[in-house]
């Protein structure tokens, strides 16, 4: 494993007033929302080997909202999403620096276990993976691996997550047959169902639907849309109008660095940043 | 025409004779297996044939009683063999399969890279080991490890066979059974972990069926070294040539027999068509092993994709 390093910071007035104040702001905007703060990134680094790949992130997510991450490719996107369920750590030479709370447990903190991490925190990728098994084994595997023996159980539990992913009416005469004689659209779905078996608070998504023929995307959209209710979503994008679509705040990434994170209709709209404007409509990217 | 037009007809029909000859050459190295193999065969298959004027098929196949140099009857029963053979791979594939294919995992993913760069090459190198050795080794160490172990006079049987050759079939098992889990691509395993899974449950629910037909083709070159091994046999497992009557008890293989009795057999006896009959044996069992395994294959592969 990689060593994990959270350092306190001391802090000076200035800063932490400054804090204090996006907290109160976002709180409010919370109140408007009707939902509770769910993750809170705190003066966030991360290193492959000696390169900053992310640089002093600050952020806070509500519960049951979708944040859409933006920016340039290679700017530290996907980077950033694999820190909210450490997958970064299977990586060799890494180092994170500051806190990310979920429900206010650091999950940097030595006490956390990266498997119960990773279970509370479903991730979908941006190349569709299913395993090489059944349709139906594909969803019941992280069952499995948890312990759950229940045949009866497994049954619905699956049955539900692929309804909930809104692929059950195309699967439901072939579950024992090869994940892969699947669609790429479909296949995609089904690594939401995956994921949404083990029921997961939040859920990650990596560019989910590059890969897709625009039907498929917008099923995936009309999804997200869905899965909004119960989950807490943080999805990476780089189609702007995907962005501006299914998200509900919108951070915009650079160079490692969070330029603006604002409710996505402001991004869009009337980005408080010059270099913001530029990107959302689309004069360099 | 020009002559830069001549030049490129001129290199276009020289490439088409090019082809020509790698390819001739390719089919030609592809028939030389093709005919090896049957010589093989044709060769045992005619050269054991005599041996059957004497000898009752049914008899040599079904008898119980191996005995060729008798005064009074001379009887040829492979069935001592056939069990010796079976018990002692059995034995050894027992041993090395799960040995085999934990060290695989264990090197596939658990050990960091430094470890892994250590133990690999170090686990090759006992491929490296003559079986001369191993069996030496059989001798003196794992022999009266065993009868002080089982409380037994002597430790040259079964058992003693098995573990020797568990040891000689590791080097392959591991090795190309860690190769077909590396080749396992990298989003199964991002996918798993991301599920919650540890690393073990990863590479036993994911990687390992992933792999399996690797998996399973190291398993079978593993075997097939069991089986064919003679050296090491020969010298630990005590070859008394009567029916085996546990694994704490001498037995002597299909390969043992031909081993010892080859050396003193008179040419062109019933004796010396009979020990190729034994040859021929083995060749089938190997034969049907590996036919055995193909099925195998292709019938996960047609589950899996
Ligand atoms: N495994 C890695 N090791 C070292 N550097 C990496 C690794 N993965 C990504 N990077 C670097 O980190 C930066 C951010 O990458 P990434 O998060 O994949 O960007 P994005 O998803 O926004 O396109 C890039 O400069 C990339 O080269
Ligand atoms: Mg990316």
């Amino acid at each position: 494993m990689s060593p994990v390093t959270a350092e306190p910071h001391p802090k000076n007035n200035r800063k932490f007033n400054k804090k204090m104040r996006l907290v109160m702001k976002e709180q409010d905007k919370g109140k408007k929302k009707g939902s509770l703060l769910k993750i809170k990134v705190e003066h966030f680094n991360f290193f492959y080997d000696t390169t900053r790949a992310l640089k002093d992130i600050e952020m806070q997510i509500y519960a049951n909202t979708v944040v859409g991450i933006i920016g340039p490719s290679g700017c530290g996107k996907s980077t950033f999403l694999r820190c909210f369920n450490r997958m970064n750590d299977i990586i060799r030479n890494v180092r994170y620096q500051g806190e990310i709370y979920i429900d206010d447990r650091n999950i940097f903190d030595k006490s956390v276990d990266v498997v119960d991490l990773r279970r509370n925190v479903g991730m979908v990728f941006q190349k569709s993976n299913p395993f090489p098994k059944s349709i139906f084994e594909n969803v019941a595997y992280g069952l499995k691996i948890n312990g759950v023996r229940d045949k009866d159980f497994i049954t619905q539990k699956v049955e539900k997550s692929l309804k909930d992913a809104v692929i059950w009416d195309e699967v439901k005469d072939r579950l024992h047959k090869s994940a892969f004689a699947l669609s790429g659209g479909q296949q995609q779905r089904l690594c939401i169902a995956r994921a949404l078996a083990i029921e997961p608070e939040v859920l990650l998504l990596d560019e989910p639907a590059s890969a897709l023929d625009p039907i498929a995307t917008s099923k995936i959209e009309e999804l997200i849309h869905e899965l909004k209710k119960k989950y807490t979503i943080i999805i990476v994008t780089h189609n702007m109008q995907q962005a501006a679509r299914v998200s509900d705040y919108t951070a915009f990434i650079m160079l490692g660095e969070l330029i603006e994170y604002e409710e996505t209709n402001k991004i869009f709209t009337n980005p408080s940043k010059k270099i913001t404007e530029d990107y959302v409509t689309g004069r360099f990217g | 025409m020009s002559s830069q037009s001549f030049c490129k007809k001129k290199r276009m029909l020289s490439s088409a004779i090019e082809d020509r000859i790698i390819h001739g050459v390719f089919l030609v190295c592809g028939l030389v297996t093709v005919i090896v193999l049957f010589g093989i065969f044709g060769l045992l298959f005619f050269t054991s044939f005599p041996a059957f004027e004497e000898i009752h098929v049914t008899e040599f196949l079904t008898g119980f009683d191996w005995n060729p140099t008798s005064y009074v009857k001379e009887v040829y029963g492979i069935v001592p063999m056939l069990v010796s053979t079976f018990m002692v791979t059995l034995g050894s594939l027992l041993i090395a399969i799960p040995i085999g294919i934990g060290t695989a995992a264990y090197l596939s993913d658990v050990a960091s890279p430094r470890v892994r760069e250590i133990l690999k090459p170090v686990v090759e190198m006992l491929a490296a080991v003559p079986s001369v050795v191993i069996g030496f080794l059989g001798i003196v160490l794992v022999g009266p490890a065993i009868a002080k172990f089982f409380n037994i006079s002597n430790g040259l049987n079964a058992v003693n066979g098995s573990i020797l050759l568990a040891v000689m079939a590791l080097p392959t098992i591991v090795s190309i059974s860690e190769d077909a889990l590396s080749s396992v691509p990298a989003s199964y395993e991002q996918a798993s972990l991301a599920l919650g899974a540890t690393r073990w449950q990863t590479v036993i629910r994911v990687k390992l069926p992933a792999a399996l037909s690797g998996v399973i083709a190291a398993c079978m070159l593993g075997m097939g070294r069991a089986i064919g091994e003679t050296m090491t046999v020969l010298m630990a497992t005590g070859c008394a040539p009567a029916m085996p009557k546990s694994f704490l008890g001498p037995v002597r293989t299909l390969t043992s027999s031909i081993a010892i009795e080859l050396g003193e057999v008179a040419y062109n006896t019933t004796h010396y068509y009979a020990l190729f009959a034994l040859g021929l044996v083995l060749f089938v069992i190997t034969f049907i092993i590996n036919m055995i395994s193909d099925i195998i294959l292709h019938r996960y592969e047609k589950v899996s994709r």
